[in-house]
């Protein structure tokens, strides 16, 4: 059990050193001239206008909580559905009627105009 | 033991009995070395793959599209992929003056070893895989969701208006087909009893008395949406809205070029290749399958899966963001979760298990006809939903439709007077 992360640590960390030496071998071999015209920022030509770390649209916003919302459900829903074949009855109406709730949830977001993007 | 069939774990245990007797003196650090190079093979495995994949894609998708694709690089252009590497490698890399350098610098880092750590849970034949956790899928899902990360922050990174708007995007699209995803992933667990990849392969197999039917026939409509959120969730046409050229420039990764670039791109398409693996795993029967050794199998059905995405790419084009939060949103979650609901109650209700029945109740079924209930279920749920969104979708562009006619009589009114 705890080898079994281990190899997900050391995948990580060889994935990691991989990736780097590839960037740093590249970073030996490319040829570096920089210019102060290189160095702009590439948008359209002219020097960039105003601040690029604006506020940003609220519906970005909304769209997170609804998918919070639903994260939870599934993490939720992961161990029921592990142990799904030993559950009674009773228990998967109960699991059921958790999801509908769910589903009137979405449907109430829906009709506030929460889904909506223009 | 057929030696053709354990080829790929016969080489592993014979490379794993040299390290354990080079490093007879200590255990702990024969393991160390044992896993770094299963983690090294994995990983080049991924990176071969991928430029494999760049010349396979760009050829499928020029004779989709009545073109050539690479030829001039080598014999029908095989070569392309070195040159398209040597080009990385040399090109020079400007980092804009504007820019947060660590976050810049750190984020196709962190992309490429994401993608890459998925593989670590693919079973390519019995008994070989990196490791066989049992939360394997819940695994691929978490470690996918880290590219949404990287794409945060390069796009944030860069202070580019292009590259931020690009980002935003991601969230918005990546964050949300999680959803459909992981709803859809949850009746193959089910089924299963486990999120291991191993145990839901094994249970696709007629070995120890499973029924050996793929769970694609159990919940067709399961491995559509999957399907659908998989392509959305890598990010691929039609659902490439982030990278959009004509809209965004290239997005996120506006500001990138040489080797950072490439990295991105390798998580890109490593990603790809990671949902295809995922995908014929879950629903096709990952490496099962008759005559032929397993891991070929399993390489076929993930090309084939690949295939269709690159099908995809090559005929449909780009959606519009309402029509993608739409399509999410009002359409594959609420049909996931009626589907989910509805696999839940039918199987309760027909059981396969004769322990189960005298437990809990219910009608006793053999799989096959479990199977085809729930493909009957899934067809309908799949047919009737269409059938709502269509009716819909009508009575919208009538209302649309109607709008227009009355602005139309107004301006000929106007024009008249």
């Amino acid at each position: 059990m705890r080898t079994d992360f281990a190899f997900v640590g050391v995948m990580l960390v060889t994935a990691a050193l991989l990736m780097g030496v590839t960037l740093i071998a590249a970073s030996l071999l490319r040829p570096k001239k920089p210019s102060k015209a290189k160095l702009e920022t590439y948008e359209c030509g002219m020097e960039t206008v105003g601040d690029t770390w604006v506020q940003f649209r609220v519906q970005y916003y909304i769209l997170a909580l609804v998918f919070v919302l639903f994260d939870i459900e599934a993490i939720l829903l992961f161990p029921i559905a592990v142990a799904f074949n030993s559950l009674s009855f009773f228990a998967v109406a109960n699991v059921i009627l958790f999801i509908v709730v769910l589903l009137i949830a979405l449907l109430y977001a829906w009709r506030k105009g929460a889904l909506d993007w223009e | 033991m057929n030696v053709i069939n354990d080829l790929l774990k016969i080489i592993g245990d014979f490379i794993a009995g040299i390290i354990n007797s080079i490093f007879s003196f200590s255990p702990f650090l024969a393991d160390v070395v044992t896993m770094g190079l299963a983690a090294v093979i994995l990983c080049t495995f991924a990176a071969l793959s991928f430029m494999g994949l760049t010349y396979v894609e760009r050829k499928v998708v020029a004779r989709i599209q009545d073109r050539v694709g690479p030829n001039q690089a080598g014999p029908l252009g095989l070569l392309q992929p070195l040159a398209d590497g040597i080009k990385m490698f040399t090109k020079e890399d400007t980092t804009p003056a504007a820019a947060d350098r660590w976050v810049y610098n750190l984020a196709p880092l962190v992309i490429a070893v994401f993608a890459l750590t998925t593989y670590a849970v693919l079973p390519f034949a019995p008994g070989v895989v990196g490791t066989n956790l049992n939360v394997g899928v819940f695994y691929i899902i978490a470690i996918g969701s880290g590219s949404i990360v990287a794409i945060i922050m390069a796009g944030w990174g860069s202070n580019n208006k292009y590259a931020l708007l690009g980002a935003f995007r991601t969230v918005a699209q990546l964050v949300g087909y999680e959803v459909p995803m992981l709803l859809n992933v949850l009746p193959v667990v089910m089924i299963a009893g486990s999120m291991g990849l191993t145990d839901i392969i094994t249970q696709q197999t007629t070995l120890n008395g499973n029924p050996g039917i793929p769970f694609i026939v159990f919940f067709p409509l399961s491995a559509l949406v999957f399907l659908i959120s998989g392509i959305a969730e890598t990010a691929r046409s039609p659902f490439d809205l982030l990278e959009a050229e004509s809209e965004i420039v290239a997005g996120f990764h506006v500001e990138y070029s040489g080797m950072k670039f490439a990295l991105f791109f390798l998580g890109e398409y490593v990603n790809a290749l990671a949902v295809a693996f995922v995908f014929s795993t879950l629903f096709l029967g990952g490496y099962a399958g008759p005559v032929l050794p397993p891991y070929i199998w399993l390489l076929l059905k993930a090309a084939a899966v690949f295939f269709v995405f690159m099908w995809l790419r090559g005929t449909l084009p780009r959606i519009r963001v309402d029509q993608m939060h739409n399509m999410n949103w009002k359409f594959l979650v609420p049909v996931s979760i009626v589907h989910l609901v509805v696999v839940m109650a039918l199987m309760k209700l027909f059981v396969t298990n004769p322990a189960q029945v005298q437990a809990n109740g219910g009608i006793l079924v053999t799989p096959g006809v479990q199977a085809a209930i729930l493909f009957t279920a899934s067809i309908a749920i799949l047919i009737g939903s269409l059938v709502i969104a269509a009716r819909r979708a009508r009575i919208m562009r009538l209302q649309e439709e109607a709008v227009l006619e009355q602005r139309r009589a107004e301006n000929i009114a106007a024009v008249s007077v």
